[in-house]
Parts: structure tokens; sequence; C-alpha cells
């Protein structure tokens, strides 16, 4: 006779507790990943907009009153035979957005608070400290229109992936331009009244140095296709104009006068402005070596580079009396705009588009 | 040292104000003169007057606040692995997970997109700011689900049906009434959807059964993971009901929006209550395995969030602006839940439909019996039977339930509007629009197709009204197909090529789970289509007799 052991039945709901079919299946297994393994910012995004191509079985199930639906690839002229395949280069997905974006806050934040600790901007050159109210305060503004219009562009597109990467675009502009408006809000306490924070609404609204900027702007905010508000802020506006003022203009001048906070805020937005540029290149590369519609896709960027780079240039070349107003003269408008005609080449050519020679030559 | 002195004495310096800091960032906005925005997403509502931003914050301070939420909800999904919670974690709830995560990331998505909607209507510009938060809110709570639903795949016992999870969302006949839910936030009249449906009545009210109550079940069987991610995702939903209700505050005003705005929060109302009752319900009432008495059921639930929590004190204030609140339909909600069934009836018709599931469902069992009849009585007589013949019916061999003729259960018709089966059958209506029959599972849900979602409305014409569209009835794209070709066109088969992603138990056992052979030779039908195809008088005989309804046979 031998005693009986009675095992108590293994109850556990955790991975490896029992065998069985498909108890090893632990990858999302819908979509092709780009690469040989999914990434994390892949498993978080890809079909999260369901496509009636793809799993979407039933179709869109409301439409609009004019009968669209819900999400249509006729939002854009451009043409894919594949919108699934764009992936954004910097991965986002929302750990990631909040973890830099509260760096950069943090980062302004501590820039800001100790230059005012140190009492930085009551060394700042005068005739800088006008610059800075006027034409810092009018181009928060040019932010700010840019980020409204991402904000209505990353309803329309096709997948998932494009809508994301233009809502994180929309983001970082609209938060650059809060950061402008609060650091300038934040100068005026410690400079006192001779900053009127009031004038660079005004600037933005009524001075001709800055009427093509906006007119641009204002363009892209009333485009219809959201491709083309996305092509038009980060191929076009971004290099021609936005880097220009940020890197070309404030970024090379305002150590001469006295300024270190300034362009250690603005540096942020230069920073985010690489990552949404890898984006929008990598979508619109794609779009422009489109096995099927390559040639319809060039002809319309090509429109769209056409239309809004005279805007741009227009916008950048009616900027150049800022160049003259700081007291220390370190850079030119002529260099700088020579480095924006260079930019957008080489992005023009990263698409593989070309650029027309009234933009780069 | 002296003991008053702390550092934040020692850094502080002048600031600039909240309110100040939000009015100057209000006033990045501008009139433009060049070119004009275009108004790309219509609406027939009239809107004059300017909405304040009720939380007045800056995204300076706003980003920060989030990334200290999200390390403590990763920190505590870190916690959960190394305090072993999948060993203790109840497979009954986390089964129904996989249909609920497949569910919400395209609705939460769907209002980022939504605030794109609302955003150009507001005149001024004090509450975009309050838009841009919900936009890149409703972003972070889209990923942050898909990344919780990641998380149950790599450490859950079963990871199929995780592991299709978008797929499946944009097949299944269950996931069809999450598609309905979130595409309503999306297309049609924008503040029909992106303010009314979404954030006045969807966000303001039923998140609070979403994201509060279901939570607490959560927590009940062993899963902390989901009120860690659900209670962070909620604390932002206060932010989104402030924007909801000052975007409301700068319409009601104006008399010509009240017929509008009648309309509008009668709809959503009852599709909200049809969709998020029938999920939310099932998931709490069904999926835990804590029969505490003492706890509230799910009407309990429903009377303290949407009753008193949302109608006393949300909606009939309304009516001092001169709206009429249907106060017919909040007392009907009430009664489908706590008179006729509702959430009851729901489960029961997931669990007959398990084949063409994507989750696991088990049989109630005596101790569940006794915990309905306390809370719900008289529940044993109507559903006690059921869960036996389902527990009976759940072992390979035996006729799928969904065929199964032993046990007396009728496949219901599909509501064409909210898209829950016409379930309360007695309450099924059969009308025409455009020359066609369709079935609804109540008048209210009838008025929401025929009457809302229409290009006139009480003689007042509303082109920006969305209309219905695409195959809304689940069960007509596999008419005429057998079950097993069904499943394998749904994509869910394990990856052995046969064994169901779906099974109507929670044995993790080879030997117990069903296979493609053993659905073979079923062939599905649509209710609406057999019904389109009777002559008149017939189909009023057929319609009389799915009023009767059916009687589960006995057990025993």
């Amino acid at each position: 006779m031998s005693a009986q052991v009675q095992t108590a039945q293994l109850k556990s709901g955790a991975a490896g507790a029992a065998v069985f079919a498909g108890s090893e299946s632990r990858k999302y297994n819908y979509y092709e990943p780009k690469g040989r393994k999914a990434t994390h910012y892949e498993d978080m995004t890809v079909d999260v907009q369901p496509d009636p191509e793809r799993y979407l079985l039933q179709d869109w199930i409301i439409s609009f009153g004019d009968g669209r639906p819900a999400y249509s690839k006729d939002s854009t002229a451009a043409k894919s035979s594949n919108w699934h395949k764009f992936r954004a280069i910097d991965q986002e997905w929302e750990r990631t957005h909040y973890q830099r974006q509260s760096t950069i806050c943090g980062m302004i934040q501590n820039v800001i608070d100790n230059g005012r600790k140190s009492g930085a901007a009551s060394r700042f050159d005068k005739t800088w400290v006008k610059v800075l109210q006027d034409h810092l305060g009018a181009y928060k503004h040019a932010e700010f229109g840019l980020g409204t219009a991402t904000m209505q562009a990353q309803r329309y597109g096709y997948t998932q992936m494009i809508n994301n990467a233009v809502l994180t675009n929309s983001s970082y502009k609209l938060r650059f331009a809060q950061d402008l408006t609060l650091y300038l809000a934040e100068l005026g306490i410690d400079i006192g009244a001779t900053l009127d924070t009031a004038a660079g609404k005004k600037h933005w609204l009524e001075d001709p140095v800055w009427q093509g900027a906006r007119k641009s702007v204002e363009s892209i905010m009333g485009a219809t296709d959201y491709l083309e508000q996305y092509f038009a802020i980060n191929l076009v506006f971004e290099p021609l104009v936005g880097e220009l003022f940020r890197s070309g203009f404030i970024m090379q001048l305002a150590a001469a006068q006295g300024d270190f906070i300034t362009p250690a805020v603005v540096s942020a937005a230069e920073a985010d402005y690489e990552r949404n540029l890898a984006n929008a290149v990598e979508l619109f590369h794609i779009l422009a070596h489109e096995p099927e519609h390559a040639a319809h896709n060039q002809g319309v960027f090509n429109g769209w580079l056409a239309e809004h780079g005279a805007l741009a240039l227009e916008a950048a070349k009616n900027l150049q009396p800022i160049w003259s107003q700081p007291r220390v003269k370190v850079s030119s408008f002529a260099d700088a705009l020579a480095a924006a005609k260079n930019r957008i080449k080489t992005i023009t050519t990263e698409v593989g588009i070309r650029a027309p020679a009234s933009l780069t030559a | 040292m002296t003991a008053s002195l702390t550092l934040n004495k020692i850094t502080a310096q002048k600031g600039i104000g909240i309110t100040e800091a939000a009015n100057r960032v209000a006033d990045l906005g501008w009139t433009p003169s060049y070119v004009q925005e275009a108004m790309t997403f219509p609406t027939d509502y009239k809107i004059s007057k300017v909405a304040r931003d009720p939380m007045k914050q800056v995204l300076r301070s706003y980003f920060p606040m989030q990334e200290e939420k999200d390390n403590r909800v990763y920190g505590a999904l870190d916690a959960a692995l190394r305090g072993d919670m999948f060993r203790n974690v109840e497979p009954r709830w986390v089964e129904w997970m996989k249909l609920f995560l497949a569910i919400i990331p395209f609705p939460e998505i769907s209002a980022a997109r939504s605030m794109a909607m609302v955003g150009r209507l507001a005149p001024g510009e004090e509450l975009r700011t309050g838009f841009t938060m919900q936009m890149v809110d409703e972003f972070r709570h889209s990923t942050i689900q898909m990344n919780l639903k990641k998380w149950y795949m790599e450490n859950y016992i079963d990871p199929a049906g995780f592991d299709i999870t978008e797929a499946a969302f944009g097949k299944c006949y269950a996931t069809t009434i999450g598609r309905q839910f979130a595409e309503g936030f999306i297309t049609g009249d924008a503040i029909t959807s992106a303010n009314v449906y979404l954030t006045v009545v969807a966000e303001t009210a039923f998140t609070n059964t979403l994201f509060v109550a279901m939570p607490s079940e959560a927590a009940r069987n062993g899963d902390y993971a989901l009120p860690t991610v659900f209670l962070s995702v909620q604390s932002d939903e206060s932010r989104h009901i402030g924007n909801g209700h000052s975007m409301l505050m700068s319409m009601i005003n104006n008399p010509d929006n009240h017929l509008l705005l009648e309309r509008d929060l009668k709809y959503a109302f009852w599709q909200n209550h049809a969709i998020v009752d029938a999920a939310i319900g099932t998931f709490i009432e069904y999926g835990t395995t804590n029969r505490d008495k003492n706890k509230e059921s799910y009407a309990e639930l429903w009377h303290r969030w949407i009753y008193e929590d949302y109608y006393r004190t949300y909606m009939l204030p309304l009516e001092k602006y001169g709206i009429k609140i249907h106060h017919d339909d909040v007392a009907e909600a009430w009664d489908r839940i706590v008179k006729k069934n509702y959430v009851h009836k729901v489960a029961q018709f997931f669990s007959v439909g398990w084949p063409v599931n994507f989750w696991r469902i088990e049989a109630q069992t005596e101790k569940d019996f006794e915990w309905f009849e306390h809370k719900y009585p008289g529940w044993y007589a109507e559903f006690g039977d059921y869960w036996k013949w389902y527990g009976k019916k759940s072992k390979p061999g035996e006729t799928n339930i969904l065929f199964d003729q032993e046990n007396g259960y009728v496949y219901p018709h599909r509501c064409w509007s909210c898209m829950v089966p016409c379930l309360i059958r007695e309450d099924i209506v059969c009308d025409e629009v455009d020359g066609k029959i369709y079935t609804y599972c109540s008048k209210q849900c009838a008025w929401t197709h025929k009457v809302a979602f229409a290009a006139e409305y009480e003689g007042r014409p509303t082109p920006a009204m969305g209309r219905f569209s695409g195959r809304r009835e689940w069960e007509d794209c596999y008419h005429g197909w057998d079950l097993a070709d069904a499943i394998k066109d749904l994509g869910f088969v394990r990856p052995d090529g046969k064994t169901l992603v779906p099974q109507p138990h929670l044995r993790f056992d080879d030997k117990e789970m069903w296979t493609l052979d053993h659905v073979r030779g079923h062939t599905l039908q649509s209710p609406l289509r057999l019904l389109r195809e009777l002559s008149p008088a017939d189909r009023e005989k057929s319609l009389a007799e799915y009023r009767k309804g059916f009687k589960i046979r006995s057990f025993n």
C-alpha cells in the first residue's frame, strides 16, 4: 500500500502556467513591421484607425451629410497604393511624447528662472529688448497658426501613423507658441513697462515686415488638403521662414546682445523641427516614390512647393529689415537667407522633388 | 537654519499668475484677413458667444503633470509584475479585457481627431487651449491603452485574442457597437458629434461607469493594472467635461439652437445608454468572480453615476435655459436595466455568439446565480437554465450554443441604430426609411435613424447632420456562410490553424478546446435579410412572434 499524494490543481493566470494552442502567441500579428521586429511605437499605433481595405468588415458606418465617410483617401490630392507604409521616424507614442515635452518645459523653465535670478534681463541690450518685444512677439503667432493648422490636419489622414505624426507636430508648435508667450511675459516682469507685451501681436497684424509671414501662415491655415498643410509647414515655411528667423536671426544674434536666455528657449523649437521634418520627409519621400503614383504626387508636390514657396520666400524677404535692428550685428540677412535656400534645396532633394530656382538661387 | 525656511522660499521669484498666463495664451489667436480658415466640418448650430476655458491651464504645467501621472502608471505596472499579479488574477475577468481593450483605443483617438472639428467653431481662442490639451490627452489614452493590452498579451496565460486585437476590432460582431460609438465622435454635424455626443454625454456621464466603476471590479478580480491605467485616464476627463460644458454654454442662450440641442441630447443619451451599458454592464456583472452581496450591482452604479450624478445635477439644470430634457428616456433606460434585464440579455447574447468572438466566456455557476438573484430578483427564473445549458454545451463535440436546438434561445434581430441586437423582444420596432425595412431595439433608436439622422429636423434643414452608412448589420456580411468558414475569414483561429481563438470555457488544455471541425456544418444567416424577404403579412406575423419572446427549456 502506498500513500497517495494529492496535488492542488494549478490555478494561475500567468503566462506559461499551461501550454496549449496559441499560448505562446505574444506579439501583435496583424501588421507587417517596418523592420525585422515590430517597435513599441508600431504596436501602439498601427491599425488603431481602421481601414475598410484591411479589417473594417462593415465599412465606415456613419457618413457626413454629403456622403463623405469618416476617413477618405480623397482628403488629399496625393495618392498612394499603400497608405499604411509610413512610420514616424521619431517613433512617438504617448509616453515618449510626454517625456520629451516635459523635459523641454523643465529645461526652458530652468533657463528662464536662473536667468531672471541673475538679473540677466537688465543686462540685455536695450535695442534688443525692443526686437524681442516686436519680432519674437510677432513670431509667436506664426507658431500658433501652424499649431492650429496641424491640429486641424490631424483629423484627416488615412492612417493612424500619419495622423499621430501630425498631432505631435501640432503639440510641439502649440507648446512653443506658449513658451514664447509666457517667456516674454516673464521678461516683462523684470524689465517693466519698457517691454510692451502687446506689441508683438500688433506687429503680427499690422507691421509690413510681418505681413508676408502672416499671409503665408493664413494660406496654410486656409488650405483644405491636410497633406498640403503638413507639406507647406515642414517643407516650405519652416526652412524658409521659421528656421530663418529662429536660427538665422535669434540664435545667432542674441548672445552678442547680452541675451543667453532667448536662444535656449528657441533652441527647443529647432529640435522639435528636426523631428517633425524627419517625419515629413519620410512621408513625402514615400509618396514621391510611390510605385503607382510617383509622377502624380511629384506634380502635386511641385504645385504646393510653387504656391507656398512663393509666399514663404516673399515672407522671408520681408523680414530683412529686422536684421538691421540689433545694435551689435554679427550675421547678415543675406547669409541667413542663403542658408535657408540651401536648406530647402537639401530637403526637396531628400524628398525626391526639385525646388524651383527661385527658391534655391 | 530657521524652521520656517524652505527651498521654495529661497528659489521663488515673482511670476505670472494662472489667469494672466491663460489670458496671454488665449491672445495668440487672431482673425485671418488674407485667407479665411476653411470650415471643413460643418454644423447647423449657431455659435456666437465666446467660449470660456474653465481649466485655465497652460502646456508648460500640463506636460510635466502628465509625465508624472505616466510615471505612476508605468511604475505600477512594473510593480504588478514583480508582485506576480497574474498568478492571482481571475481569467474570467482578463478574457473580457480582450473585447474591451480591442474597442476603446479607437474611440479615444477619435476623440483626439474630433478636437479639430470643434477647434475652429468657437469664437475666440480661449477654449482652443483646452481643446489642444484634450487632443493630446486622447492621444495619451489611445496609446496607453494599446500598451496595457500588449502588457496583458505578454503576461496573461492565454494571449490569443490580444494578439489579433485591432484586426478583431474591425471584424467582430460585438465590436461593431464600439465602432458606432467612436464614429459618432468624428462624423456628421461637428457640434452633434464632437461636443454633445462626445463631451456633453459620453465623457460627462458614461466615462464614470467606464473608467471608474469598471476599474473597481477589476481590482476585485486581482487586476491592479486596469485601475492604474484607467483612473489615470479618468483624471484627464474633468478637463474634457469642462471643455464640453463651456462649448455648450456658448450656444445654449441662442434659442435657434434649442431644437437641435434637444435632438442631440436625446440621441446621444439614448445611444450612449444602449452601447455603454451593454458593454460595461456585461463586463462588470459577468466578467467578475466576486459575488460580495454588499457591493453595488451595475444597476446601483448606474443609479449613482448616471441618474443622480449626471441626470439630476447636469441635465436637469439645462432646463433653466429653456431646453426640454427627455425625462422619459432616462426613466426608460433605467427600466431597461432594472426591469427588462437589458444587461443580462446582452451577456446572454455575447455568450450565444461565442464562436464568432475572440475571447473566452465561461458559464456562470451556482455561486453567480445566488448573487444575481439577490441583486436582480427573478433573474434565476429567466437566465438560470440558460447558463446551465451553456455550461453543458461548452464541451467540444456538443453542438455549439449558437446553433443548438435544445436550449430554446432564438437569435435576435440587430438594431440598425445602436447596433446592439433587439434583445428586449417586446420593444422591437420595424420601420421603413427611404423605402427599406429596418429593425430597431426601441422606439428611441428608430427615431434616431428615421428622424435625427436626416436632412431635415422638424421642418428645419439639417445638411450637416450625419447619415447611417456601411454594412450596418454584421450578420449580413456572412449570410449563407458556413460557420467554420466565417471564423476563418474573421481570423479567429489560433496559430495551429485549427483551434478557435474563442472558447466557451476557461480550460487551458488542448483536449478541451474547440477547433474548426467542431463548428463546421452550420450556416449563418441575416435576420434582417430574411425579414425583408417576407410578404408584409408574414413579416407582421414574424414580428408578433418575435415580440412574444422565447422560453429557455428546462435544463433538468
